[in-house]
């Protein structure tokens, strides 16, 4: 059994490794539709965004690792991170680790995450970190694509019979309850702001909602109330479903020391 | 993925000249002609109503093999133990669903609906290659299934890149393309666990090596003499190589990527033939493969379960498209 590896807790890798995070675990998720859909098309597309933000994560961590280098800690490569961290060092949104549930789940869940992940990647093109504007430069265009099928789809099922509607109903009712977590500032915005890394979550908020307003209001969708809930992945305190998929995600690299794959 | 239809289908007579009149008879004679001069017969093309059936359960067989081959391998997306496999995995699975796309849009071409061969698979009546029956049990498996199964699929498939059902053997072309790479992305997979890995990964890979060996030798179908559908196959251009010649084939290039590797084959006959320059191999278990063709396999069940399970719990879905569709013609005819 390989043991953990532990992340200095500086608020610039913290701001990479959130991101970071998110798309691996997302991708993680939307792997397990593979061989599942709902048709041979949607299939296909949604291995294909998996891989997208599988991607994105790899690029993402590679570069987290050379911070934790930078800043007092090892540098790590993209496989150390995702593979030998403990749960609580995973700074994912909570949003992103809900289990897949139905196909109404899984596409408003990108609908929200893909709309997200494009306004940060459009404001991340002007970082002052040169290779994470690189990276966002790339991983825009593939965002636009993901928001693009997740909003098709949303109004595909909010305005198409009378179960697809109950089910996208029931579906944005939860989701909507882990959407605070995208738009709350903390230390770690505050510090990447300054830095000019990338833009401070809460700035996202109301694009954010102006975007999904449209969507879901094509979709005869009605936008859920705020919450009060709030989901803390991203401090590194889960939902019970993160233990799981990383047990699974985990176990060859920890059951198999010093393999070369 | 191969399929296995021609050795596997009902006798469905050939293609007897029951013709009634005399233009049907210009017409065989016509399409006798150009397929013995190596022409392609296009989709449009007037063809013999059992070429079109033979053909039709062939590709559609093919498509289904590989939808069904997306499970054992997607079966390891979620634990690949490295980004980069994880990424290769899933685009692999991925290019599985594509050529399904192809084999089921040329199939199309045949007057057979992807609705309808989706339904026979889901009843069982259409067949898939009986190799993805077979279970993934360790992560060596995925990379033994680029580089047994897929290379057994590249000794089948290229073949056909020359049947003389035009749509086909284009959409062949393309599919073997992908195969070649996946089946070096499998061997490279394998070789890094056996150079660089510990002892414990190299047991795992000789483990699945040793459970895929028999299995990939029967996805070339029985022997030759055994095999009554193979002449009509080959009379049409629809098979050009024989099962026993292309297993011989891939059992040759398979003994030398084994020695590359540092894996053996669990076949005590396996030997050098000095006679007539191939690898003589021990005797295939027939009453297995059948027993996996007739649905007694280790996983047939789980399979078609899981198939028919995701076909099901789309349905809402796909109707909710169509609803949703209906509605926007409705708005703009309005």
């Amino acid at each position: 059994m390989i043991s953990s590896i532990k992340i200095p807790a500086a608020p610039e890798l913290t701001y990479l490794l959130r991101l970071a995070d998110t798309c691996l675990i997302l991708g993680q998720r939307l792997g397990e539709w593979c061989g599942h859909a709902p048709i041979l098309e949607e299939d296909i597309a949604l291995s294909n965004m998996a891989l997208d933000l599988i991607g994105q994560s790899r690029a993402l961590l590679t570069l987290a690792g050379q911070h934790s280098g930078k800043c007092g800690g090892e540098g790590y490569d993209e496989d150390q991170l995702a593979f030998l961290r403990d749960e609580i060092d995973y700074r994912n949104v909570t949003l992103a680790e809900l289990p897949r549930g139905d196909f109404a789940f899984t596409v408003l869940r990108n609908l929200m995450l893909s709309t997200w992940l494009k306004l940060m990647w459009e404001r991340l093109r002007d970082s002052s970190d040169a290779e994470l504007a690189a990276i966002a430069g790339k991983a825009l265009k593939e965002a636009r694509y993901h928001q693009q099928h997740a909003a098709d789809w949303a109004v595909r099922l909010g305005d198409g019979t009378d179960e697809s509607r109950r089910r996208s109903e029931a579906a944005l009712a939860t989701l909507w309850l882990y959407t605070p977590e995208l738009f709350e500032d903390d230390a770690v915005d505050a510090a990447a702001t300054a830095a000019g890394l990338g833009p401070a979550w809460s700035q996202l908020h109301e694009p954010w909602l102006a975007e999904m307003d449209e969507v879901l209001g094509e979709a005869k969708l009605a936008v859920p109330p705020a919450p009060t809930f709030r989901s803390t992945g991203k401090r590194g305190l889960h939902s019970e479903h993160m233990g799981y998929l990383l047990a699974e995600m985990q176990y060859l690299q920890r059951a198999y020391p010093g393999g070369a794959w | 993925m191969y399929t296995q239809a021609m050795d596997t289908m009902r006798d469905e007579g050939g293609d007897k000249p029951a013709l009634r009149t005399a233009e049907e008879a210009q017409l065989q004679q016509r399409f006798d002609n150009r397929i013995d001069a190596g022409d392609f017969i296009e989709a449009k093309d007037w063809m013999p109503e059992n070429y079109r059936k033979t053909l039709l359960r062939q590709i559609s067989q093919h498509a289904h093999s590989e939808i069904v081959g997306m499970l054992p391998e997607g079966n390891w997306i979620t634990r690949a133990p490295t980004l980069k496999r994880k990424a290769i995995l899933l685009a692999k699975v991925q290019d599985e669903g594509g050529h399904g796309l192809y084999l089921y849009a040329a199939a199309e071409t045949l007057g057979s609906s992807r609705d309808q061969m989706l339904d026979a698979l889901h009843t069982g009546k259409a067949k898939y290659s009986s190799i993805f029956n077979y279970p993934t049990l360790t992560w060596a498996d995925v990379g033994a299934i680029g580089w047994l199964v897929d290379g057994a699929a590249i000794m089948n498939q290229v073949p056909i890149c020359r049947c003389s059902f035009a749509p086909y053997a284009r959409a062949m072309v393309r599919i073997c393309r992908e195969e070649s790479f996946h089946q070096r992305q499998g061997f490279d997979s394998l070789l890094v666990m056996m150079k660089q890995g510990t002892d414990a990964q190299r047991a795992m890979v000789q483990e699945a090596v040793n459970r895929w060996w028999w299995p990939c030798l029967m996805m070339f179908g029985p022997p030759d003499d055994q095999s009554p559908n193979s002449a009509q196959g080959m009379r049409w251009g629809i098979k050009r190589v024989s099962n026993d010649t292309l297993r011989q084939k891939f059992v040759d290039a398979a003994v030398q990527q084994a020695e590359v590797l540092g894996v053996t084959f669990p076949d005590p006959d396996l030997r050098w033939n000095e006679a007539n320059q191939h690898w003589d191999y021990g005797t295939i278990d027939w009453s297995e493969f059948w027993r996996v063709v007739g649905g007694d396999g280790p996983c047939n069940r789980e399979r078609l379960a899981d198939r028919v399970k995701a076909w099901e719990d789309g349905e809402w879905v796909r109707e909710a498209a169509l609803a949703h569709a209906r509605k926007s013609e409705l708005k703009e005819a309005a």
